[in-house]
């Protein structure tokens, strides 16, 4: 198998709190060496070089929210469509929802999907799957089996599971495997038929909406839930500050609960579907500015553990519809770099934390071996440009769907190649 | 021909495990044995009851513990009366305590409840003149169920200081609440296991150690006894399915090696097979007394119906 010998290159690592130019050596799909000093003595023999010029290179990242189409709806996204808008990102791993057609709630789907990734996608795959039976919120999956046969986490996806009852037997019944649950807090009561953000710009709009509230009020109810039952807790993504309070206290009392942010909320706000942009209609919605301010300081502290694309590619007849009746997602894939970079580039954020909140984090709660740049890590990595402009262009995306809430947007920060276990899954081709 | 003679429960009732001491529960095994060889006998039928009336009460469908009270009340030569809700008063719809007084109004000399709500027996212990027998109620207690089982070891190996590990739905069962009360005050040690839904919040209070991973709990155990899960179960979100619960918390011959060689293996009926027991565990005769239960059962109903008559007003100490 090939050695590559990345030279000059900013070596980031969360893990070892690493920031610092250097090399780093992979031989058989395998990181053995890196380091401010190596190769100071000379080149290994028959490795091939990979000249960095002094950009960023990073534990890949882990992407623990990506939605595609297949099963079921594979005209709007495949896991091999995804994987090479995921590569194209510097996403290296990708978490998948099992919210498909069929459900994935049944061992053999779990199945289905880790052989349709082996076949077909550019980068790993793990698929969550369903909490409970067709995401009904009614009847409890078979954790154990579904985990034995390789569901990484468990699920409703964008769903919430309405009964406080069955959540109370779930959390249990996954504690007893030691499995990580993996939440949606939106009230469905009180978001029923709700478009957007609660609040006086919905107001104006015109466009029913759901309060903020109903995420506090379910992310409280989980946490107490935790508490009764023991269970490993992730929100998949919060949205607002008073959720982000109720786990800073929750993580205070020292209760197994970690969440996640999109990148579409670090970067928008309600404000932004003004004009009724469906492509910024997602779940939960955009908040206000407030919020979005308290997301940021979030992801800063870390008590925010990780951010996600919430990657959810929508076809065209679904989106070109009036803003109520259009379908929830935006894709995110190949923008979740950039736009988290946008917290490194307004000084709110250090490219260290960033980078752990992209790969490291996520691989400490999966309990992955990848996340991080150390002898004997998979060579799961990004090659990229944190200062380095662009204009996204929906049409040069690599995803199936071209619902881009960032079209035309400029951003800092872009991929030049992307590497899953030594091999380069990704590289930009240099524009003369 | 008892060969104990005298009295030996301090009550005119039973109504559970908890409230017998050490004294009563070895005395009351120690009887069940001499009931055992009358029921081995070709001439099974006594005279001790003669005369006296036993009800059987049943607000919850039963075969076994209803019929082994049957023929316990039978052999011993009293007038059994069984009465089944569905054809009661109780289906028109009369309070557990008008049907108490109604039938303390026939004069019987033991009542035999099976509720399924927790406390009934005792609640109608307090309406009757009669011995009460609690048959099981709700997710409370079924002491003679206990007995029967710790009788049913005692037989094979002394109780003090065996691993009893008893695996499945303990949050429902009465079974087990009985069981551990009594097999601690034999001095065995007394595990559980069953995944978190089906354990009862503080279980470790009640003295076992609680397990998740069944093969943990089988690790040297000398008894395993399993639980039936009801299939309602499923519906109520306790469980996902009957597969994943014998796959994690079915006892099959792979679970089996884990406990110690010449484990036996217990169950209370009636069995859910491949749900929480495997056949061939189940009807192999080296390893399973289940069938032996049965038969256990009827000797302690024996027993302690006649424990219970000897403190009746008018009892003989030496009844023939």
């Amino acid at each position: 198998m090939s050695r590559l010998a990345f030279i000059d290159a900013r070596l980031i690592d969360p893990a070892g709190k690493l920031d610092a130019p250097g090399a780093l050596y992979v031989e058989e799909g395998t990181i053995r060496d890196l380091g401010p000093r190596l190769f100071h003595d000379g080149m290994p023999t028959g490795a091939t070089i990979i000249d960095c010029k002094g950009r960023a290179l990073a534990p890949g990242l882990i992407d623990m929210r990506v939605f595609t189409g297949e099963p079921g709806s594979e005209h709007r996204e495949t896991l091999e469509s995804a994987s090479l808008a995921a590569a194209a990102g510097g996403v290296t791993t990708m978490v998948v929802m099992p919210n498909t057609d069929p459900v994935i709630d049944e061992p053999s789907l779990v199945d289905f999907i880790k052989r349709r990734a082996a076949a077909t996608a550019r980068v790993r795959v793990l698929p969550m799957a369903a909490l409970s039976r067709q995401l009904a919120g009614e009847v409890m999956t078979e954790i154990g089996l579904l985990k034995e046969a390789g569901a990484i986490a468990f699920t409703d996806g964008d769903r919430t599971i309405a009964s406080a009852r069955v959540m109370r037997h779930v959390l249990a019944y996954a504690a007893t495997f030691e499995a990580l649950v993996v939440g949606h807090a939106e009230d469905p009561e009180l978001t029923q038929g709700a478009a957007m953000n609660e609040g006086e710009f919905a107001t104006r709009l015109g466009i029913p909406a759901g309060p903020a509230a109903a995420e506090t009020v379910i992310v409280e109810r989980d946490i107490r839930l935790v508490e009764l039952t023991g269970a490993r807790y992730h929100f998949g993504q919060i949205s607002t500050r008073a959720a982000l309070d109720a786990v800073a206290k929750a993580k205070a009392q020292g209760l197994p609960v970690t969440c996640g942010v999109s990148a579409l909320h670090l970067a928008l706000n309600e404000l932004d579907v003004g004009g009724y942009l469906t492509f910024r209609k997602v779940k939960p919605p955009l908040r206000s500015e407030a919020d979005r301010m308290a997301m940021v300081e979030g992801v800063a502290s870390g008590l925010i553990d990780v951010i996600v694309s919430s990657h959810d590619p929508q076809a065209a007849d679904t989106k070109r519809q009036t803003f109520a009746q259009a379908a929830f997602g935006a894709i995110g894939l190949e923008t979740l770099l950039p736009a988290a970079l946008t917290l490194y580039h307004n000084e709110s954020a250090s490219l260290l934390r960033i980078v752990e909140a992209l790969a490291w984090a996520p691989a400490r709660i999966l309990g992955l071996e990848s996340g991080r740049l150390d002898k004997g890590a998979p060579a799961d990595l990004v090659l990229f440009d944190p200062d380095e402009p662009f204009v996204v262009d929906s049409a040069q995306l690599h995803s199936r769907a071209r619902n881009t809430p960032f079209d035309g947007r400029t951003f800092q920060g872009r991929v030049h190649a992307t590497y899953v276990g030594g091999e380069c899954v990704f590289e930009r081709r240099a524009i003369l | 021909m008892n060969g104990i003679d005298g009295p030996i429960l301090q009550a005119s009732h039973l109504l559970g495990a908890d409230t017998l001491s050490l004294d009563e529960i070895n005395a009351l095994l120690d009887l069940a044995e001499t009931y055992v060889t009358v029921n081995r006998a070709e001439q099974k039928k006594r005279a001790l009851l003669k005369g006296r009336t036993l009800i059987n009460l049943f607000f919850e469908a039963s075969t076994r513990t209803q019929s082994s009270f049957e023929l316990a009340g039978k052999r011993l030569g009293a007038d059994v009366l069984n009465m089944s809700v569905k054809t009661s008063s109780v289906a028109k719809g009369e309070t557990l305590l008008d049907t108490a007084t109604t039938l303390n109004a026939m004069r019987p000399d033991i009542l035999v409840v099976r509720h399924q709500d927790s406390g009934a027996a005792e609640l109608l212990s307090r309406k009757v003149d009669c011995c009460v027998v609690n048959a099981g109620d709700g997710a409370h207690e079924h002491p003679t169920q206990a007995l029967l089982d710790a009788l049913t070891i005692r037989r094979r190996r002394s109780v003090e200081g065996l691993v009893v590990a008893i695996c499945g739905d303990v949050l429902h069962s009465r079974v087990a609440r009985s069981n551990i009360i009594i097999l601690q005050k034999l001095g065995a040690r007394v595990r559980l296991a069953a995944p978190r839904t089906l354990l009862p919040p503080q279980a470790d209070r009640l003295g076992a150690e609680v397990y998740t991973d069944m093969c943990a709990a089988l690790d040297g155990a000398d008894i395993v006894m399993m639980l039936r899960l009801q299939l309602e179960r499923m519906s109520s979100a306790f469980v996902p399915s009957t597969r994943e619960y014998f796959r994690f918390w079915g006892l099959d011959r792979n679970k089996l090696r884990r406990a110690k060689p010449g484990a036996l293996v217990m169950h209370p009926g009636p069995m859910n097979r491949g749900v929480e027991i495997d056949s061939a565990v189940a009807d192999d005769g080296e390893v399973s007394l289940i069938q032996e239960q049965v038969e256990m059962g009827v000797a302690i109903r024996m027993a302690v119906l006649d424990a219970l008559a000897r403190g009746l007003a008018g009892a003989g100490r030496n009844a023939p």
